[in-house]
């Protein structure tokens, strides 16, 4: 590890010594956080930059940034193959970020950590292999109807191909999860239980361990879509006994080009391969090849090498300010901001649950999400406008398109109000 | 700030986006299409009946989508009566080149009649798109759902429009 990162580790632990006992907003000291992304110190036209796209991908920390410099310019090489200086140390960094993420989670070995290239194939990875090895004709899947399309597409695939039956838990007008109906969609067909822990279209949070309970109670294994809740609030696997949970390096503070598939080992090692090549195999003949166990036997070809030493100092990062610090922060200003925009004249706010994540999916009367967008852009602030990919919760509220503002660590309340006063230039232009 | 934005949500705009013009459903439609933006949701169905001489009598739309989409549609089907497919065609040319090229220039008369230059006028109106390229998208999803229903392709996926 670099010295400059060691002290900037230390910079950062010594905001959590600071904060120990102590989850109030004043504790967590969100402009030291601000300084370690250097994107957010520019201006766009003008403005200095408000990025309340969290929900889509985050920035970076300078941490995650160094680390991936230091990777290239000191130990790169491949991984697991060479005997050479280069690549052990890759090898050891490589697996650190693997080790990093399985402590993160809680998950119960390291070998319970399959790296992907983002949360989309994690999910594709178990429709591929333990849904065409194990789910057939009449089997059932559930989802509910705020998934993203990554949870939505690879069971219909599955579906198409296999003939199992895709069952979707409705939801009610604030977008929360409705258990009881959930609860009746389960039957003794119903094999596998594709959930997400947060919606990104709606921010809802999901009553998970409830969820999992009754899956369980009837045989059905539980995957979730972790992509909202990983970066956002602490998140114990085993605590929640979920057997599989997918997400996403980019959206957590790391890298683009990885993310995780984490499942229980005995269920990994009976679901057969998803790719075929190097890294995976145990031995190749001709006639025969065998395969190691997970997580190798998933990680076919040369892994995103870099991408999991990045992975991992964001968690290091992550657990150095602390989850429950961060998510004590974005819950405030989901509160600050949910009242201010609230009180913006023809703003409706789309996805109310009881439980929600730091994301504000809105309406405007007279203005189209587009617009909406595109004239807080001009004011600095970046917004997401359109249907989130995911559009069947969309048409379920009927609307085509919302604009969304998603907060993050290093979000402030200010930046709440610069958005608030873009609104009010939406309002003067659009009427 | 505001200049940029006053620029691309013009008066005219507004009123076109708030009432749009020929927003129905026409019984006697002999071409239509449906234009779809996946990136963000907006869709537009066109109608058009053309006579046997291939021009166009009529020009309606439905759908839904931004001031910028929904305003360049009504002001299209209010543009197209009388033009011949060709003509529309090579509007949708010069008025994709007028969404995109700084050094567009509004008014070649070389090969073009009176008419088609006062329709070109009056797209004028659209032209603040160009200081958003990502929103070339809405202003030509209109156009290119004519020209899908004039080909008779039914469905028109709306491909990543160029703004080089």
């Amino acid at each position: 590890m670099l010295n400059k990162e060691k002290e900037e580790m230390t910079k950062a632990t010594n905001v959590v010594e600071m904060t120990a006992g102590d989850n109030s907003m004043s504790a967590f000291d969100v402009e030291r956080v601000r300084a370690d992304f250097p994107i957010l110190e520019q201006t766009v036209y003008g403005r200095p930059l408000v990025y309340l796209d969290n929900a889509a991908s985050s920035q970076k920390p300078r941490q995650v940034i160094n680390a991936m410099s230091e990777a290239y310019e000191t130990y790169y090489s491949n991984v697991h193959r060479g005997l050479h200086n280069l690549s052990q140390r890759a090898t050891d960094g490589f697996e650190a970020g693997r080790e990093k993420i399985a402590r993160f989670i809680n998950a119960g070995s390291d070998d319970e950590i399959v790296f992907t290239r983002g949360a989309t194939e994690a999910i594709n990875l178990v429709a591929a292999t333990y849904g065409r090895a194990f789910l057939g004709e009449g089997d059932e899947v559930i989802i509910s109807h705020m998934e993203h399309h990554s949870n939505i597409v690879p069971w219909q695939m599955l579906r198409d191909e296999k003939g199992i039956t895709l069952k979707v838990v409705p939801i009610d007008d604030d977008g929360n999860f409705l258990l009881d109906e959930y609860e009746k969609l389960l039957t003794p067909r119903t094999k596998l239980v594709a959930v997400t822990h947060i919606s990104n279209a709606l921010g809802t949070i999901t009553p998970m361990a409830d969820i999992v309970r009754l899956a369980h109670d009837r045989g059905a294994l539980v995957l979730v879509d972790g992509c909202q809740a990983l970066p956002h609030m602490k998140v114990d696997v085993r605590a929640l006994d979920v057997d599989f949970y997918a997400f996403s390096s980019h959206k957590m503070y790391g890298p683009t080009g990885i993310g995780v598939l984490y499942g229980k080992s005995d269920i990994l090692n009976t679901m057969p391969p998803y790719q075929g090549g190097g890294e995976m195999i145990a031995s190749v003949s001709f006639e025969e090849t065998t395969y190691k166990a997970a997580p190798h036997r998933f990680e076919a070809g040369t892994p995103a090498i870099v991408e999991a030493v990045g992975l991992g100092a964001a968690v290091d990062y992550l657990e150095a300010l602390g989850m429950d610090n961060v998510a004590a922060h974005e819950s405030g200003l989901l509160a600050y901001a949910t009242q201010k925009l609230s009180a913006v004249p023809g703003l409706t706010i789309n996805g109310q649950a009881k439980e929600k994540a730091g994301i504000i999916a809105f309406l405007m009367e007279n203005a189209h999400a587009h617009d909406i967008g595109t004239i807080v852009d001009r004011a600095g602030v970046a917004v997401r406008a359109g249907h989130h990919c995911a559009q069947p919760v969309m048409d379920r509220f009927g609307v085509a398109a919302t604009a969304r503002a998603s907060f993050g660590l290093y979000n402030t309340r200010e930046e709440v109000d610069v958005l608030v006063e873009a609104l009010a230039a939406v309002r003067e232009l659009l009427g | 700030m505001l200049d940029d934005l006053r620029e691309l949500y013009q008066e005219v705009i507004l009123d076109h986006s708030r009432n749009p013009r020929n927003f129905r459903h026409p019984g006697n439609a002999n071409c239509e299409a449906h234009g779809h933006n996946p990136m963000c949701g907006d869709m537009l169905t066109i109608y058009l009946s053309l006579d046997e001489d291939g021009i166009i009598q009529d020009a309606a739309f439905e759908g839904k989508g931004c001031a910028i989409a929904v305003a360049s549609a009504s002001m299209m089907t209010q543009i197209l009566p009388g033009k011949t497919v060709a003509q529309a065609e090579k509007l949708f040319s010069s008025f994709h080149d007028m969404c995109t090229k700084e050094d567009y220039e509004p008014f070649d008369t070389d090969d073009s009649n009176g008419e088609d230059e006062d329709a070109m006028e009056r797209l004028q109106m659209l032209s603040g798109v160009r200081q958003f390229p990502i929103r070339v998208k809405c202003a030509t999803l209109a156009w290119h759902t004519m020209k899908a229903a004039v080909a008779g392709d039914g469905e028109c996926p709306l491909v990543p429009v160029s703004t080089e």
